[in-house]
């Protein structure tokens, strides 16, 4: 308390009492994000509702030389808002207002509170909705998708949050006012937007963002395609991009996978089928009629040994609901599980998974998977109990070996998710260390003392130095300062 | 061949002198002052990678982007975002660093969309390495779109990867006569339909539409739309300005607005792209008047093909992104040896 109390008392000069938390009981629901295994109370908590008030803390905070960590709906999987424990945790939550829907120039302005599916909800009535939509999409905010590029099942066609993204407005930790991009397109200069979606809150304070609404497509439907062999399915993937079709969704999941969500929701799938495609297509009826028909034959030659087409909006959403909760389905049949969200081309699909089933011998541990297939994103779930510390030192090891073998194979140690605290290890695998520095030059030209979300996304050297003696010493990871899950 | 590019911005950013780094050459016009001793890229040339079921190509910077586009196209596979290429010697690398995107902006995305990874030789000489050949990747700071579109001035880039699109089985041009405002309000009220819109483009009275996409639903769209069908080479020449309206001695201006702006009071011949957010204008107006009309609607003007720069090409920036980018600038390249002075004086 001693050193939260100049801060909290320079808060509460343009904060009213109930923006500023400092008391444990009050701070406690901020101490992790949705990776629950890093844990930390921040020092204080500024609630602010006006871009002003966001501007103050942010001044503030700068001129005491403390850090800022800022968060949205706390549903990320990296612990990119992990609380700093010596400074402020910023929650983005009061700023909730949808500011504009202008239908003719098919755009939103919202604040970062604003929950993403909120957007499409509003932008409905219109006939336009807002594209990236991540499973958790009924809880994670704007704000929250722009710090972390947010993607979702529709990337392949439609993109990630970067190509949905016109604008944002902010402020750098210094509280200057930053506008980069904006409705009219190609802003002069560098393309500092680009820069800043997917930064990970470590570049700038986001207050107002612009989206970019499309017209929903008329009509939906999914094909459900079984194979006996998971190399075909993945070889099925391929063969569709080939025949120069750009599928709306194209999801995998293995056996375990299906079985696990058939216990949960009843989507229908085939348990019997070593893997499952979800492929669908949207557009103008005539569109998706003709596409489906070409869908149909390129997996029926790829081996489909059975294919289901939705018949309607019913059916659609059924087969997609099983993917959907995927996630809280492994989590019924275990006590823990462990999300990686790797990116790999998709050519080299057969071997990862190969690798991977390998890692579960290895390390005794059960392993489904769920793929974003179109877009090569793979969503491997360890199962493990978290009770058990070895089980939990199998899993990060077991995380750890997959991860690098993304890297290897030409792919990425996360897709979506971001660094955060959690793979920031992994980043010294995936870069050399003139990247990192480069990385951290960017981090300096923002945010020269380094006080927003410190210790996130980029390594120092010195931390790869030692992350690299440790692989050095037997593969075997000690425990690291914080705990891993 | 890199480590002699390496080896040469070595050597000058020790002298502290200027490269001006440049492909074909194809692009000289655009930007401010061409400035320091030419670093020619085209030595290092190729395709790297191009598997068409992953939708990715990898290119070396010298490659000429005309040998790229007949290689996808042979795949059935394009650049989506339709880059112009203001000559047959433009290249891969400059096409990044230009950072120009074509007829398809609108429906497609921009150029930087596109771009999924780079290689880079920084102002130290060194090689880095960027992003991927994977969709999607969150790691790191996105400094590969960063560099697209910085006109050579943060870097050499060495080697690009480009997200690729299926071309489309079916297509039609069609043209209406309709006044500019009209048109501007069917450009922004078709785009907020499910209709296969992939370019277009009013000018003097004539609105050209294209619908891209399957052969059904180009059919039904373009009864929606109406209007007389018309050769597709007009939109080569709206691409490479070889269309009528871009010759002249006239300054042409590139307006980039919100789509939805109203035309705008300004003397000269206007020709309006991308649903209505680019607006290309034929005038000797004053600079600072065209600026100040771009800005009023929130929009910016940059001065795209000129004799007489003296107003600056790029629109000016605010100072605290100014400051911003020169703190990048000093990252990248701290010697200040990368196109001195061609993206803004200060870089």
């Amino acid at each position: 308390m001693g050193a939260a109390l100049p801060v909290v008392k320079a808060l509460l000069e343009f904060l009213p009492q109930r923006a500023v938390l400092h008391q444990e009981e009050d701070t406690r629901p901020y101490e992790c994000d949705g990776l629950t295994a890093y844990r930390q109370l921040p020092m204080v908590v500024a609630l602010p509702e006006t871009e002003e008030q966001v501007q103050r803390v942010l001044q503030a905070c700068s001129s005491m030389n403390v850090p800022v960590v800022p968060r949205g709906a706390g549903t990320g999987l990296s612990g990119g808002a992990l609380p700093p424990g010596d400074g402020v945790l910023l929650s983005m939550a009061k700023f909730m207002r949808v500011l504009r829907i202008d239908p003719l120039a098919r755009l939103a302005v919202v604040q970062p509170g604003v929950r993403n599916a909120v957007v499409s909800e509003l932008a409905a009535p219109f006939g336009l909705y807002y594209a990236p939509d991540p499973s958790s999409q009924i809880a994670c905010t704007i704000g929250g998708n722009v710090a972390e590029n947010s993607g979702g099942v529709h990337c392949l066609k439609y993109g990630l949050t970067l190509h949905n993204v016109l604008g944002l407005r902010g402020f750098t930790i210094d509280g200057e006012p930053i506008e980069l991009g904006g409705a009219a397109p190609d802003a002069p200069g560098y393309d500092l937007l680009a820069l800043a979606v997917g930064s990970e809150g470590m570049l700038a304070v986001v207050t107002e963002v612009t989206l970019k609404l499309l017209p929903k497509p008329q009509t939906a439907r999914v094909i459900m395609a079984s194979f006996d062999d998971v190399e075909k399915a993945g070889a099925a993937v391929a063969d569709v991009i080939a025949a120069g079709i750009v599928p709306a969704g194209l999801e995998m999941m293995d056996r375990p996978a299906t079985r696990a969500v058939e216990q949960f929701v009843a989507a229908g799938y085939d348990l019997e089928a070593a893997a499952i495609l979800l492929c669908e297509s949207d557009g103008a009826p005539e569109e998706v009629e003709d596409e489906i028909a070409r869908m149909k034959t390129v997996l029926g030659r790829a081996g489909a040994t059975r294919m289901t087409v939705s018949r309607d909006e019913a059916e659609r959403l059924r087969f997609w609901s099983g993917r959907k909760s995927a996630f809280p389905a492994v989590g019924r049949i275990s006590p823990d599980y462990y999300c990686m969200d790797g990116t790999i081309p998709r050519k080299r699909l057969g071997e990862v998974l190969g690798f991977i089933a390998a890692m579960e011998q290895k390390y005794g541990l059960r392993c489904p998977n769920v793929f974003h297939a179109g877009d090569g994103n793979l969503h491997p779930l360890i199962l493990f109990d978290a009770n058990n510390p070895d089980e939990l030192h199998r899993t990060e090891l077991f995380a750890a070996e997959v991860l690098e073998k993304c890297v290897e194979v030409g792919g990425t140690i996360t897709g979506e998710h971001g660094v955060g605290v959690e793979k920031i290890n992994q980043m010294c695998v995936q870069f050399r260390p003139p990247e990192l520095e480069l990385f951290h030059a960017v981090k300096r030209a923002f945010d020269p003392r380094g006080l927003l979300n410190p210790g996130k996304a980029v390594p120092t050297l010195a931390r790869c130095a030692e992350y690299g003696r440790m692989r050095v010493h037997g593969g075997r990871l000690p425990h690291a300062e914080l705990p891993r899950f | 061949m890199i480590e002699a590019f390496a080896e040469r911005i070595r050597e000058a950013a020790a002298r502290g002198s200027g490269l001006r780094l440049r492909g074909g050459g194809s692009k000289d016009f655009y930007g401010n002052v061409l400035r320091g001793e030419i670093l020619d890229t085209r030595g290092h040339a190729g395709i790297v990678a191009y598997e068409p079921t992953e939708l990715v190509v990898t290119a070396r910077c010298g490659t000429a982007l005309g040998d790229l586009e007949a290689q996808l196209s042979a795949n059935n596979q394009m650049l989506a975002f339709e880059p112009p290429h203001f000559g047959a010697e433009a290249t891969v690398g400059g096409c990044v660093a230009a950072g120009l995107s074509g007829p398809r902006r609108a429906a497609a995305g921009a150029l930087r969309d596109f771009v999924l990874g780079l290689k880079l030789v920084d102002g130290r000489g060194e090689l880095l390495s960027f992003g991927g050949q994977v969709m999607k990747n969150v790691a790191g700071y996105d400094v590969s779109r960063l560099v697209a579109g910085s006109l050579g001035t943060l870097g050499l880039i060495a080697e690009v990867s480009l997200k690729l699109a299926p071309r489309p089985q079916a297509e039609a041009t069609l043209r209406l006569e309709m006044p500019q405002a009209r048109a501007l309000e069917a450009m922004n009220r078709w785009a907020g339909q499910p209709l296969p819109i992939s370019a277009t483009a009013w000018h003097d009275g004539e609105l050209t539409v294209r619908l891209s996409g399957s052969a059904a639903g180009v059919r039904a769209a373009a009864a929606k739309v109406g209007g007389a069908a018309v050769d597709a080479a007009f939109w080569t020449g709206i691409r490479e300005q070889s269309d009528a309206f871009f010759s002249g001695p006239e300054p042409l201006w590139r307006i980039s607005v919100p789509s939805t702006s109203t035309p705008l009071d300004l003397a000269g011949d206007p020709l309006i792209e991308w649903g209505g957010g680019l607006r290309w204008l034929k005038s000797g107006e004053n600079p600072q008047s065209i600026r100040d009309a771009a800005k009023r609607c929130t929009g910016h003007a940059t001065l795209f093909r000129a004799a007489d720069k003296s107003a600056g090409c790029f629109a000016p920036l605010e100072p605290v992104l100014a400051r911003l980018h020169r703190e990048l600038k000093s990252a990248f390249d701290p010697a200040g040896i990368f196109n001195p002075g061609r993206l803004y004086p200060e870089l």
